[in-house]
């Protein structure tokens, strides 16, 4: 192997530590966890794993948790893709400084939306659905997808379009039978993106919501407060919130580099 | 492209403004109305006009959590940047190994931001985690909750764990756009490696090393949840950045205008310095 | 200055090469002499661009030598070699002057500044960029940029061979002219060996004082570009060089005499054929198809199908036995309505079996 490739090599290592000892940890009972340090479990048990598929607390924090991330991707993206070709092909009044504004609730922070939210989303009764952290997170995600979609079409070039209507398409027609399928990797970009945002906030995501909806990562942390760390239980759910990551990952790895190539993030 | 002009194009965005003015718009006026007036009780305000601003603007506590703020930044961006470019030019440009590096370095970036620092806070237990054993093993006298300079080397490695693949994966996108023929060249002038790096691959990146500096900052700006649950903020207020010191505040207090006054100064902050970033950044591009 | 050779070269992009098809060069040697002016025409995938990057030793070759002068660098590096190399879309240094870009590769050398001071103002001269050397080079024109590039192989007074690699792709149309005369005028004056490669036959023919044709990993023919046009060597060379290409017909050959559609043509190499099989085709370029005069029967007979207007002369598509026979015609000369009968000039008619024209005893010269 040539010399440079131990940079990222070393990195990769680097980056998995953690994640194996979380793994590590997953895997043991408490006692042994807390009786001493070991690389890899001697009592090797699925006890943790086990009580967090049994347990309807545990596991319907992933269905909450799944729920809203996916309401969430769906919301964001179509409400994106009319607003995305609106910015690529269109010029209107307001047009700039509505993308901008809209680029700025990229930049705001969620702890400054905390409060507020909790406010506004149990006056309109949606407090502790899924509804609420979905609709809470279009506001950081709705740009993001407009942004990746407006780079996406820019790069179709309009002469489709009038193509299709000369074709005899109407312009529904035309948008999901044919300029959608041409954009699908944008798509798939900004489906990946909107997930991604979704899943790893927690904030928001534990202040919209009490029992009904909680949130998977909201359990973790009742965890380790009430019944005193728990830590081989907490391993656990932590493991499984890996999983859905790395299979998006795994369905988008070709397109990872071209989403981050047009330095939409 | 030649965009024509069509004002009926707002029917298309209004979906998208309908929803980010429900979820920006409402909120931060309620803030604002918070943040001008004081309140006595339930439902009693009074106008107080600049005072919660004044207030926070001159308090000791907000410049100590903005200072710490800044130099987590700052050691943020110091580390992640480099670090980050320095593993893309590394990586190698096609095979197969390419997809594998870059999804295993993904990883970090997809996991909810509270397992992060569980993950950390459980590696960094005295006695049983691995970090804190190592540690103590190179003879380092370590105890994150207690010593204030073991938490920040904590938290910001961390951080670097959790997003350093995020600028390698923006400038590996960088690199690989770059065409061969510029490196035929380079080997035909014969150019060294450095003059490479700085003649034609640190040029080429300006556009997504601008971006990655953008997002760190903002990104980092904003941290709440990780912190929170690797050190809570602590030990005392070591590790208390902007975001926790504002829930804290928030939380804490009886009336909300200070916390809505901090909130806005807090948000004007970010905007003010992402855009004086940019338009430095932008300007050295075309210069 | 050197004269390059190749021995032997063969080159393929996969790790165990079988079949046929997985060489991108298959066998080549040829001499370069020193100081030509060489164009290398071909069809793109044919290898000419592999065949450029391994003489300018940015590819190693599978097997075979390259030799400058006599000295084997087949392992030598492109820095090592001293060739120059321009590409087809602008390389530049976009954050350096002109004037930094054209002395990158003398610094790199370790040339004192005054030397390289004084190189850099002749190249700059030559090229008409002296008014730009304080620019940023990536404020130029594509063209201006391509002048960089060229500069910055020209720079170095000791370079053995330049190559181009289709260089006008991005120029625009009516500078290409320009660029490609101020090559012309620059290889008159400095006599450095070049290696010009393109698809296009103006260009090729236009700048070299003699072109290679390759096709498919194969040298097919070299020769000026009056060789090529009037005694192609294989029928591809036939069919690419010339608008229209030439006229390949399937023939037979019979006591020496070669028959097209059951009449006897005659052709300068018939004779020559040794019997032993092949495809055999008869190849006449339009421009040497005239129509007999008007009551004469001697020739082809032919169903004149359409005439396009070409400007100076008329492109007449003709049929016989159900094969295309296109001719050029002069303006002014009239064209036959319906049925007609054509010439094919002996001395431009060629017979191809497989491909490869016949020659050997008989053929008459």
């Amino acid at each position: 192997m040539r010399t440079r490739y131990w940079v990222p090599t070393l990195y990769i290592v680097f980056l998995l530590l953690p994640i194996y000892w979380l793994l590590n940890m997953s895997f043991k009972t408490t006692n042994e966890i807390l009786g001493g340090f070991s690389l890899w479990p001697h009592e090797f048990t699925l006890e943790n794993y086990r009580v967090i598929f049994t347990d309807a607390t545990w596991y319907n924090g992933y269905i909450a948790s799944i729920e809203y991330v996916a309401l969430n991707t769906v919301l964001s993206v179509a409400a994106a893709l009319p607003a995305a070709y609106a910015f690529s092909r269109y010029r209107f009044l307001g047009d700039k400084h509505l993308f901008f504004w809209l680029l700025t609730n990229r930049m705001a922070p969620p702890a400054v939306f905390a409060l507020p939210f909790y406010q506004l989303y149990s006056a309109v009764g949606l407090f502790d659905t899924p509804f609420a952290v979905a609709l809470a997170h279009t506001l950081f995600n709705i740009p993001l997808a407009v942004w990746i979609l407006e780079g996406f079409m820019s790069g179709v070039p309009k002469e489709l379009d009038e193509t299709a209507y000369v074709d005899g398409y109407s312009f529904w027609g035309f948008f999901l039978r044919i300029f959608i399928p041409t954009i699908a990797a944008g798509i798939g970009v900004a489906c990946f993106f909107c997930f991604m945002f979704s899943w790893v906030e927690l904030l928001l995501a534990k202040t919209l919501t009490a029992v009904d909806a909680k949130p998977i990562a909201a359990l973790m942390t009742k965890t380790a407060s009430t019944s005193g760390y728990q830590l081989g239980l907490l391993a656990a759910a932590g493991s499984l919130t890996l999983i859905p990551g790395a299979v998006v990952i795994y369905f988008v790895r070709n397109y990872i580099a071209k989403g981050f190539a047009l330095g939409r993030v | 492209m030649n965009k024509t002009v069509n004002q009926r194009a707002w029917w298309f965005v209004l979906p998208v403004v309908l929803l980010v003015a429900f979820n920006a718009v409402i909120p931060l006026m309620t803030v604002v109305n918070y943040s001008v007036q004081e309140s006595f009780g339930s439902n009693m305000f009074f106008w107080s006009g600049v005072r919660w601003f004044e207030e926070v603007l001159r308090s000791e506590r907000f410049h100590a959590s903005l200072l710490r703020q800044l130099a987590f930044t700052a050691a943020i961006l110091a580390i992640e940047v480099p670090l980050g470019l320095a593993i893309a030019l590394a990586m190698p440009r096609r095979g197969p190994w390419v997809s594998v590096c870059l999804v295993l370095m993904a990883l970090p970036l997809l996991i909810p931001w509270n397992v992060v620092g569980a993950m950390w806070n459980i590696m960094a237990l005295p006695t049983i985690g691995l970090l804190s054993e190592v540690l103590h093993g190179l003879g380092f006298d370590y105890n994150y909750t207690r010593e204030p300079a073991a938490a920040w080397f904590t938290v910001i490695l961390m951080d670097v764990w959790h997003w350093t693949s995020l600028v390698v994966l923006l400038c590996y996108a960088g690199l690989v756009s770059i065409p061969d023929a510029y490196y035929q060249a380079a080997k035909i002038d014969g150019a060294r490696a450095w003059a490479v790096f700085r003649y034609i691959q640190l040029p080429k990146l300006r556009y997504v090393l601008t971006i990655a500096i953008l997002l760190r900052f903002m990104d980092s700006f904003m941290i709440y949840t990780e912190v929170v649950v690797l050190t809570g903020g602590g030990p005392g207020t070591a590790t208390t950045f902007l975001s926790i010191d504002l829930v804290k505040t928030a939380l804490g207090q009886f009336d909300l205008g200070p916390a809505a006054a901090m909130s806005l100064v807090y948000f004007l902050i970010i905007l003010l310095m992402s855009w004086l970033f940019y338009t430095l950044m932008m300007r050295n591009q075309s210069r | 200055m050197a004269q390059i050779q190749l021995r032997e070269l063969r080159h393929s992009y996969v790790d165990q090469p079988a079949a046929d098809s997985d060489w991108a060069l298959k066998r080549l040697t040829i001499d370069w002499a020193d100081g030509g002016a060489y164009a290398l025409l071909g069809p793109s995938g044919c290898g000419k661009t592999t065949l450029l990057n391994v003489i300018s030793g940015l590819l190693r070759p599978t097997g075979g030598q390259i030799l400058f002068d006599g000295r084997d660098v087949t392992d030598a590096s492109p820095e090592q070699r001293n060739i120059a190399q321009v590409f087809q879309f602008p390389v530049i240094y976009d954050t350096m002057t002109v004037y930094d870009n054209l002395a990158f590769p003398l610094r790199n050398r370790g040339v004192d500044a005054r030397e390289v001071d004084r190189r850099v103002r002749e190249v700059a001269e030559m090229l008409e960029l002296d008014d730009m050397l304080r620019h940023r080079a990536a404020g130029l024109t594509a063209d201006g940029k391509q002048k960089i590039s060229l500069g910055r192989g020209l720079a170095r007074s000791d370079v053995n061979v330049i190559m181009f690699d289709e260089p006008l792709t991005v120029i625009d149309p009516h500078l290409k002219w320009v660029l490609r005369s101020k090559l012309k005028e620059l290889h008159q004056r400095i006599r450095v060996t070049m290696i010009y490669v393109t698809h296009d036959q103006t260009e090729a023919l236009t700048f070299a004082d003699q072109v290679v044709v390759m096709n498919d990993g194969e040298i097919v023919q070299t020769g000026t570009p009056v060789e090529l046009f009037e005694r192609p060597n294989h029928t591809f060379v036939g069919h690419f060089i010339g608008s229209p290409g030439m006229n390949v017909l399937p023939c037979e050959i019979a006591d020496g005499r070669a028959a097209f559609g059951g009449l006897s043509v005659e052709s300068v190499n018939a004779g020559a054929w040794r019997g032993d099989g092949g495809r055999l085709e008869l190849g006449v370029r339009p421009e040497f198809v005239s129509f007999a005069p008007a009551g004469a029967d001697d020739g082809i007979p032919v169903r004149v199908v359409k005439a396009l207007d070409a400007g100076r002369h008329r492109i007449v598509e003709t049929e016989h036995a159900g094969h295309k026979i296109k001719m050029l015609v002069p303006e002014g000369e009239a064209i036959p309505s319906d049925t007609a009968h054509v010439r094919f000039a002996p001395e431009r008619t060629w017979v191809y079996r497989d491909g490869w024209l016949v020659t050997g005893e008989g053929a008459a010269r």
